[in-house]
């Protein structure tokens, strides 16, 4: 059975080709570096995908501070990570970088503050 | 009247990266202006990842990678002035600005132009119907959701596959909106296959091709839209009408950049990009004014925002220091398959950055530049697309002559 993917790691967007027989990986071609091979071995076995959001927060001068995850979580979890995200409130000042939630729904995965937020002046 | 080497209008990723590099090259009179409370632009907004994977061979979020350039910017103490919007500039290099003091007015030796883009709007479209709220562009309803903490949507439809559109649509679906479709009325997708990938079939989000709104419904709110199908030459095809129940309309349906300033300043625009012409200094066509990042041309990604404005500092700081920059008297001709070359004119004495865009998908293609119908610098690609810029380097020791350029793709 021959599977197409499109790596979503880097924006080429390699359009690559997978050959499986009984759901056993047998060739691929289209890729042009490693991490497009690592994606398909990864798509077909557990996919996993980043989340960004935003968590709230109280006397900052922004009522957000955008938050991601450090590693990719499986992506029928993607869902209930938003959900354990969507419980967070933060107080002002806030640094980027900060872990708001350290290994998600128990996944290698911390939640970090992308954008700090200052006090409000 | 306050004099500066360099005034940098706009505080955004292609802003940052001249002054940072202006700095590094010794140039410390410099003040950026922006009109926004904080610098970093479009990115505060832009909060998913997959930005630095060129610059900084990393995936960061729209804030991170704007923040290692303003961090960079205080810990050199460059100056900048936020709240401050640029009201015009003289083709003598007077800049005025209206900010928090008031009115203020600079004589700078060198402008640099990097106020990036705006949107494209339902105006812009024509789309018949009557005129409810609930049709916004994409950009807005980002900065609503990201920055303003508003939901604005929940039952939507998606016209145009912009790469903001498509990260909009994943957005809404994290935070419980329904998308119910993205229709693009070209055959082939305006964005990143990737995000079409990540964004669009991740969440079950059909993309419909060659289709496009004819209609807008709805009173004081969006109540739905009529759906058509197009033509060839992208005419609605009558018959094939469709309605979608909905109270939001997101457009992601092109970038325009911001000229308005440029234009009163006398610099000449190409027709193709709607940004300066630009020679191998990013110099336009009022000497000692600069511009690089989306305001010269819109780009995918910002990686190549920041490196394209690097570029340009090089020059300009060459310039501030009564250095003469080469003449660049060679002009840059495009086949009907090139949608547009920066720079537009180069001195054919130095390798130079050459960027295009494609105007129609590709494969298994050549880009070729020429010169009296010799090659002299090409890049192969396995496929070309619109919506990738695609960038390389013309070297000067491979040029065979003080004739014109031309840049075709052969199949």
């Amino acid at each position: 059975m021959l599977r197409e993917f499109t790596c979503i790691i880097c924006p080429n967007g390699c359009e690559i080709q997978a050959q499986l027989e009984n759901g056993v990986l047998t060739s691929m071609t289209g890729h042009t570096c490693p991490k497009g091979e690592a994606y398909v071995r990864q798509e077909l076995t557990d996919p996993r995908r980043n989340i960004a959001t935003s968590v709230r927060v109280q006397g900052g001068e922004l009522p957000l501070a955008s938050v991601r995850l450090t590693n990719p979580i499986p992506k029928d979890r993607i869902f209930d990570a938003m959900a354990e995200i969507r419980g967070i409130s933060l107080k002002a000042p806030v640094e980027a970088g900060t872990v708001v939630i350290a290994q998600i729904l128990g996944y290698e995965s911390d939640v970090i503050v992308t954008k700090s937020v200052a006090l409000r002046g | 009247m306050e004099k500066r080497d360099v005034i940098i209008v706009g505080g955004g990723p292609a802003g940052l990266a001249a002054a940072v590099q202006l700095h590094k090259k010794g140039v410390a009179n410099i003040l950026i202006l922006e009109r926004e409370h904080h610098l970093g632009g479009i990115l505060r907004q832009c909060i998913h990842d997959g930005f630095g994977l060129s610059r900084f061979q990393t995936a960061l979020s729209g804030p991170e990678y704007a923040a290692r350039f303003i961090e960079e910017v205080k810990r050199c103490e460059i100056p900048y002035q936020t709240d401050t919007t640029v009201l015009e500039i003289s083709p003598e290099k007077v800049v005025t600005a209206a900010s928090r003091e008031g009115l203020v007015q600079y004589q700078a030796k060198a402008v640099i132009l990097t106020m990036g883009c705006r949107e494209r709007t339902r105006g812009a479209l024509g789309i018949p119907g009557e005129r409810p709220a609930g049709v916004f562009t994409a950009g807005v309803v980002q900065a609503y959701m990201n920055l303003y903490n508003r939901m604005p949507a929940k039952e939507v439809v998606i016209l145009g596959s912009g790469d903001i559109g498509m990260i909009m649509a994943r957005r809404l679906t994290l935070e419980g909106a329904h998308v119910q479709a993205v229709f693009e009325v070209q055959p082939i997708p305006s964005g990143l296959p990737r995000n079409i990938e990540q964004c669009l079939n991740d969440y079950g989000i059909p993309l419909y091709l060659s289709h496009t709104v004819t209609q807008i419904h709805g009173d004081s709110r969006l109540t739905g839209v009529t759906v058509s199908q197009v033509d060839e030459k992208l005419r609605p095809i009558p018959g094939t009408e469709k309605e979608y129940a909905c109270d939001t309309l997101i457009l992601s349906v092109g970038l325009i950049p911001e000229n308005e300033l440029s234009i009163d300043a006398g610099v000449q625009l190409d027709g193709r990009t709607r940004g300066a012409l630009v020679d191998e200094h990013y110099q336009t066509s009022v000497e000692g004014i600069f511009a690089a990042g989306n305001v010269l041309h819109v780009h995918d990604l910002v990686d190549f925002v920041s490196m394209e404005a690097e570029r340009l500092a090089d020059a300009a700081a060459l310039y501030v220091t009564g250095e003469t920059l080469a003449d660049c008297p060679l002009g840059i001709r495009t086949d009907e398959n090139v949608g547009h070359t920066i720079p537009q004119r180069v001195s054919g004495k130095a390798d130079f950055q050459l960027s295009l865009r494609v105007r129609r998908m590709m494969k298994d293609c050549r880009v070729v530049v020429r010169q009296n119908g010799q090659e002299v610098a090409a890049k192969r690609m396995k496929k070309a697309l619109p919506a990738e810029m695609i960038q390389f380097v013309v070297r000067a020791d491979k040029l065979v002559s003080q004739e014109n350029l031309e840049v075709s793709v052969e199949c």
